[in-house]
């Protein structure tokens, strides 16, 4: 097996109505829930993919900060980079799951919806990031019962090591009713920080 | 990097409770569909294969077994303790745990249900194996729509690799749900009748629940006699669609093409392909499409989804543990419910049990959110 | 019929999420999928529910839905002619 070294070379946090990335706050607003937040942000940012207002909040979560974070490394969607994508969390998609199963648990208001239906999938957030960011890559979705840095630093290196990606964004992206909680760091051959349990850890 | 093998494993389904058996009824051309009118399911018929629980095996010897566990966990425990024991491993820090499920404890969310919301975490799923068999690691659940079961093969060979672990077992299950029902249904997906995968007159699927557990080792001292070894794997996302497969079969043709080099094969190195085939018009064709591209289209191909209907989480896992007995006995199995080519493309469909002396086979599973895996597995050769 | 055009544009931006949409913005012939609103497949099987619960209209087959999602106007006749409620 090949031991090298990689880096963690940029981080985003978004939690309490604040987003930061690489510890710097860049965005930060008192709203009353999460959607809220995520479309003042999502105007803040610039981001104009007008299908984000399609997602659910998890894939919301996600997406806005693999969005923020790749735009920082200049990664673009016609390089089509190499970057595998391992997200974790708690609640999977529990909070979409109540909301499909409230539209199917009394048969006189029965009407299922596709459209929540399709993100009772805690994957689909990984989904949406590939598709905006042209990302062909491995994918994974692990539920924790709390983040698990050994488990997300091992799978990382597991890909690096075996030429499976050139890079891994990495983190933990949980929406469980009113909290909600984002962080994100990408994996690299090059960056300031060592790619650590400890330091994955720290950054946390 | 050495060698990581698929061996003890087990199939907890509506066809039987151990490999052995399900596969037997393979052979002999057995499905276990049947349609069910249940309105606590849907307001409409379905096909669909269900285990019956009260009839599992109580290998646990655990008297109430249904009061204390839900009947996903039941079906877990059942196919996981009878590969835990096959094994002789014992559970040390070295020793990991995967569960792969899309949905897991689903169906607490109902009023009806005895147990507590919480038992629909997923986490709560794996802390009930973990404790009920007594591992010493943090169990891994790996939720990834309906690629996890092969997927969950290729995160124990990483995970071996990186050394974390010496031995991992996988458990995999799902089940069929008023949830997953409702779902797919809105999604004009399902088919009253036993699905045909690439077959003319295909028009849906069908929803099954099993519970399929194997071990993953690099330890090949006790292997199962059908045994293989991992010779490559790789997933791709389609980055094109979160339900709708890739029209071009992007994600799958990647896949297979890596996982292919990985495997330093060619596709005429592999004996046949134990495909997805869920039996939706875009699915069938969005694989045939991608075969062709990896000129594969004369290699035997089938889908098992005629016998268990899609079980999702659990799909891939039971899917190559099925392919593993199929490369053991030397015998391709016919693709049940297939009759008439009806993709655009031409794709090889097993139509005839038959005996073939084998050595390589590839397994693909593809699923929402535009997920693809694909693993090349050989016979461990004595 | 004015009113259930401007019932099901506000419907649709509404149910389908279209954030940078207005009423105004969608004439009544404009394709709703395609170049027009970009509407995708999930979006189609979203206005079969629409209908259904809305309208009390159940699509026999989901084909058929082709035509009747082609424009605001398409929808509206097909509505008239079919609601239950």
């Amino acid at each position: 097996m090949m031991e090298k070294e990689y880096f963690i070379s940029s981080y985003c946090h978004i939690r309490n109505n604040t987003i930061s990335l690489n510890g710097t706050t860049l965005y930060q607003e008192q709203h009353p829930d999460f959607k809220s937040l995520a479309k003042s942000a999502y105007r803040y940012f610039k981001t104009d993919y007008s299908k984000f207002f399609k997602m659910d909040n998890l894939s919301k979560l996600g997406f806005l900060a693999a969005d923020i974070l790749l735009k920082n490394e200049g990664i673009l969607p016609e390089n089509e980079e190499n970057i595998a994508i391992v997200l974790s969390n708690r609640a999977s998609s529990l909070d979409t799951d109540r909301k499909h199963w409230e539209s199917i648990r009394n048969p006189d208001t029965y009407y299922p919806s596709p459209a929540i239906f399709v993100y009772t999938l805690p994957n689909i957030c990984i989904g949406e990031i590939s598709i905006r960011h042209k990302l062909y890559s491995e994918n994974s979705f692990f539920i924790f019962d709390e983040f698990n840095p050994s488990h997300l630093f091992s799978y990382a290196n597991g890909l690096l090591d075996m030429q499976k990606a050139e890079k891994v964004l990495c983190g933990w992206v949980d929406f469980d009713g009113p909290d909600y909680e984002a962080f994100l760091y990408l994996v690299n051959k090059k960056g300031a920080i060592e790619h650590s349990i400890e330091e994955i850890t720290r950054l946390f | 990097m050495s060698k990581v093998y698929v061996s003890h494993n087990t199939i907890v389904s509506s066809l039987g409770y151990d490999s052995l058996s399900v596969v037997q009824k393979i052979k002999d051309g057995r499905s276990g569909l049947q349609t069910i009118s249940d309105i606590k399911l849907l307001d409409q018929p379905i096909c669909a294969s269900i285990v019956d629980t009260r009839k599992l095996p109580n290998i646990a010897k655990e008297p109430n077994l249904e009061e204390k566990y839900t009947r996903l966990e039941q079906m877990l425990l059942v196919s996981l303790g009878n590969v835990i024991q096959a094994s002789q491993i014992e559970l040390t820090d070295r020793v990991g745990l995967i569960i792969s499920t899309t949905k897991g404890n689903i169906d607490v969310l109902d009023h009806d249900s005895p147990f507590p919301r919480e038992r629909a975490y997923l986490a709560e799923l794996g802390k009930v194996l973990k404790d009920f068999f007594g591992f010493k690691t943090s169990p891994i659940v790996l939720s990834n729509a309906c690629v996890s079961g092969l997927l969950a093969i290729a995160a124990a060979k990483k995970l071996i690799a990186q050394d974390c672990f010496d031995h991992v077992f996988i458990t995999g299950g799902d089940l069929v749900s008023k949830f997953t029902l409702s779902g797919f249904n809105a999604f004009q997906a399902l088919s009253a009748e036993p699905c045909r995968p690439y077959d003319k007159n295909r028009s849906g699927i069908n929803i099954g629940e099993v519970s399929a557990s194997a071990l993953i080792t690099k330890d090949n001292t006790n292997l199962a006699k059908e045994s293989v070894v991992i010779l490559g794997d790789a997933s791709c996302n389609d980055a094109n669609h979160i339900s709708g497969p890739s029209r071009t079969g992007e994600g799958l043709y990647r896949s297979v093409k890596l996982a292919l080099k990985e495997a330093k094969s060619k596709p005429e190195g592999v004996d046949f392909i134990s495909a997805h085939g869920t039996a939706t018009l875009f699915n069938d064709e969005m694989e045939a499409i991608a075969f062709n591209r990896l000129n594969l289209q004369n290699t035997p191909l089938n889908s098992l989804k005629g016998f268990f209907g899609h079980t999702l989480g659990a799909s891939g896992l039971l899917e190559t543990i099925v392919g593993m007995h199929s490369l053991h006995q030397n015998t391709l199995f016919a693709s049940q419910g297939f009759e008439e080519i009806g993709v655009s493309q031409p794709i090889n469909v097993i139509k005839k049990t038959e005996p073939k002396p084998m050595d390589t086979f590839l397994k693909t599973s593809s699923g929402f959110g535009g997920s693809n895996t694909a693993i090349v597995f050989k016979k461990v050769s004595e | 019929m004015e009113a259930l055009k401007e019932e099901l544009k506000s419907k649709i931006i509404e149910q389908l999420n279209l954030e940078d949409v207005s009423v105004d913005e969608i004439a009544d012939d404009d394709p709703l999928f395609g170049d027009g609103l970009g509407l995708d497949s999930i979006d189609a099987l979203e206005l079969i529910v629409m209908l259904d619960k809305d309208y009390g209209i159940k699509l026999a087959d989901p084909k058929e839905g082709k035509k009747i999602f082609e424009s605001v106007g398409t929808m509206a006749d097909y509505i008239t002619q079919h609601k239950t409620k």
